[in-house]
């Protein structure tokens, strides 16, 4: 373990600058440690990408930040407050949301039943949802955000690749959101559908309203778009720095060298 | 596409296609809709070649046997959109009513003893829910047992012999007493699950937890709270149509259920165009659907076929609804409208 000395985070800033803190998070799964005393921050506005190979333990992380699992152990605080995130919604009135690895998306219903599941909009004083402002809105939302698809009524599931991943970070986007994680936004996606994630991805952050974390493989998109890079590596953070810091080929060589240096890889 | 073609020689075939190709999509898109076209040619079949089909008393049989099956089918659909399964209905019917009896025996007056027998078909979805739920055993097999769990219930209960309903009087008239107070029933129910399913949360939530557990808990969906109300839904709905029929036959019969009423509820919804991998399904498919399963019964019992042709028929036609189910879903996912 050559990097796990010199490159270990640096404690986080303690500014209002951060919007999150996450502080040795632990979380146990039977008898495996995905968590192992993760501490992460993020800045206002900032993009941080977050790397590390596959069974590191990001989605982990993701799904505890957005309260799907609870942690065994450790500190969230989000905008200076101690938070106990113990549910989704929870989180999401927090202005936390989340565009998962597996979308998320529910094949058989309609675009904008997607874009506002688990968040729909109720006619004042009825049991009703107000699918008309809820069609509306989600017209409107997409077209800001330049996503282009056929009608709001169509079965997601008839949609691209790329259609529904940006219909995921739409849906994630189009509420109050402060803090936006996307797990692996672009992952099974052709070039051209990558590259309008991608510009879709800075046009967000060109508002700096949102401060994202970005889960990818490809570290090329991770150098294009984010602001600073983290690695986890079994659980742990290893290495945090600036893109300008650092070269698709040091993180390259970073992953590559766990199983040079490290242990055997399992198999 | 080839939209302004329209006055060349290949504007003929090409507008057919078209016009066929439309239809295709209105069908496939409503899956209700090929179930009533197929409701309507059959009644128009047996209107014109049974004897006595049109009669008002033929009518009523019909619109009672519809209520039977539809009641049952619209909240077992509520349970297969989920992606599980209910087999104790054919049960819980039976023991709504004779909990009722149980409460009025003990001198719980009318209508609170029917609350109180809708009160424990619940309990009994409760626990269909919670087990399959928490202690994820697959509702085939949580229903399975409590299938029989009830079934013993209801012999034990009434030591196996039928009760007398009390005498006719405003409320057992109004609850499947008078000639067409089920079907009342039936519409009254489907319009309103209609709206659930399609224009409340809970319908949209119901729609989600089938198609994508894991999505829709990841949106922020309460699954398990959403699969535990409409088993209860489910099981409750079985057990009111339990009672609207014993009102119906003026006696309570510890015996009435069967696998054969979780059966055409299945059948019914299925050929409704509810799916049995969960997350489609609609209520007036299931009114539809009781309605085809009805009209075979009836008519070809009218045209003098023998109740073992009729099992034929319905097994085929069950098979042909399935076959059109899943290839309705193929034909969905490869065409893209664009
Ligand atoms: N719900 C769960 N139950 C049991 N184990 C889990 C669960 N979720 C994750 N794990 C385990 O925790 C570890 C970390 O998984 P995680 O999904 O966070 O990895 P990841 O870094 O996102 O990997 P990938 O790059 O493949 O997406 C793995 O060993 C995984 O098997
Ligand atoms: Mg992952």
């Amino acid at each position: 373990m050559s990097v796990s000395q010199e490159a270990a985070p640096a404690p986080p800033l303690e500014t209002d600058e951060d919007v999150l803190r996450v502080e040795n998070i632990v979380k146990r799964f039977g008898s495996v440690v995905a968590l192992d005393g993760t501490t992460l921050h993020l800045r206002r506005g900032e993009v941080l990408g977050l790397i590390g190979d596959n069974g590191a333990g990001k989605s982990t992380l993701i799904k505890i930040i957005t309260g799907f699992h609870r942690p065994d152990g450790g500190r969230i605080v989000v905008e200076g407050r101690d938070v106990q995130l113990r549910s989704v919604p929870q989180a999401r009135a927090l202005g936390i949301e989340t565009v998962y690895q597996d979308l998320a998306l529910v094949d058989s219903l309609s675009v904008f039943h997607n874009m506002f599941l688990g968040k729909e909009l109720r006619l004042a004083g009825s049991p009703l949802v107000a699918n008309r402002s809820m069609k509306e809105r989600a017209r409107r939302y997409l077209e800001d955000m330049k996503v282009n698809v056929t009608s709001v009524d169509v079965e997601v599931g008839l949609l691209s690749g790329g259609q529904r991943q940006a219909i995921a970070i739409a849906r994630a986007v189009y509420s109050n959101v402060k803090i936006l994680l996307l797990d692996e936004p672009l992952a099974a996606m052709g070039a051209r559908e990558a590259k309008q994630i991608l510009d879709l991805i800075r046009r967000l952050k060109e508002r700096r309203e949102v401060s994202m974390i970005i889960i990818s493989h490809t570290y090329a998109q991770i150098m294009d778009v984010c602001d600073r890079v983290d690695l986890l590596r079994r659980g742990r953070i290893v290495f945090d720095k600036r893109v300008e810091d650092t070269s698709l080929e040091e993180l390259t060589e970073l992953v590559v060298s766990e199983y040079r240096g490290g242990e055997e890889p399992p198999g | 596409m080839a939209e302004h073609v329209s006055t060349d020689r290949v504007a003929g075939p090409s507008a057919l296609v078209r016009r066929l190709r439309t239809a295709g999509w209105f069908i496939a898109r409503n899956r209700e809709a090929s179930t009533i076209v197929v409701a309507i040619l059959l009644a128009l079949y047996f209107y014109s070649t049974a004897p006595g089909f049109a009669t008002s008393s033929n009518l009523v049989n019909i619109s009672q046997e519809i209520a039977r099956i539809g009641i049952v089918a619209c909240g077992l659909a509520l349970v297969l959109i989920c992606a599980e399964i209910d087999l104790s209905v054919g049960q819980t019917f039976a023991f709504a009513p004779i909990i009722m009896w149980l409460a009025m025996s003990h001198g719980v007056p009318l209508i609170p003893a029917i609350v109180i027998g809708l009160a424990a078909t619940a309990v009994v979805g409760f626990v269909n829910g919670f087990v399959t739920v928490y202690l994820r055993v697959h509702s085939f097999l949580t229903t399975l047992g409590m299938y029989f769990l009830i079934n013993g219930l209801n012999v034990t209960i009434t030591n196996g012999f039928p009760k007398d309903t009390p005498g006719p009087n405003i409320v057992t008239n109004g609850m499947g007493g008078s000639s067409y107070s089920e079907f009342i029933w039936l519409v009254a129910l489907v319009v309103l699950l209609h709206l659930v399913l399609r224009r409340t949360r809970w319908g949209i939530h119901t729609l989600a937890t089938g198609g994508n557990l894991t999505g829709a808990r990841e949106a922020g969906v309460r699954t398990d709270v959403v699969k535990i109300g409409n088993f209860m839904a489910c099981a409750t709905l079985a057990g009111l149509t339990g009672i609207l029929e014993a009102f119906r036959v003026g006696s309570i019969d510890p015996l009435a259920g069967s696998a054969t009423v979780m059966f055409l509820g299945v059948s019914a919804a299925v050929i409704g165009g509810t799916s049995l991998l969960g997350g489609v399904g609609t209520m007036i498919g299931a009114f539809f659907g009781a309605g085809i399963l009805t009209l075979l019964d009836n008519g070809f019992t009218l045209k003098g076929i023998s109740a073992f042709t009729f099992d034929i028929i319905l097994g085929i036609a069950i098979l042909i609804a399935v076959a059109l189910n899943v290839y309705i879903a193929r034909f969905r996912t490869m065409r893209k409208p664009q």
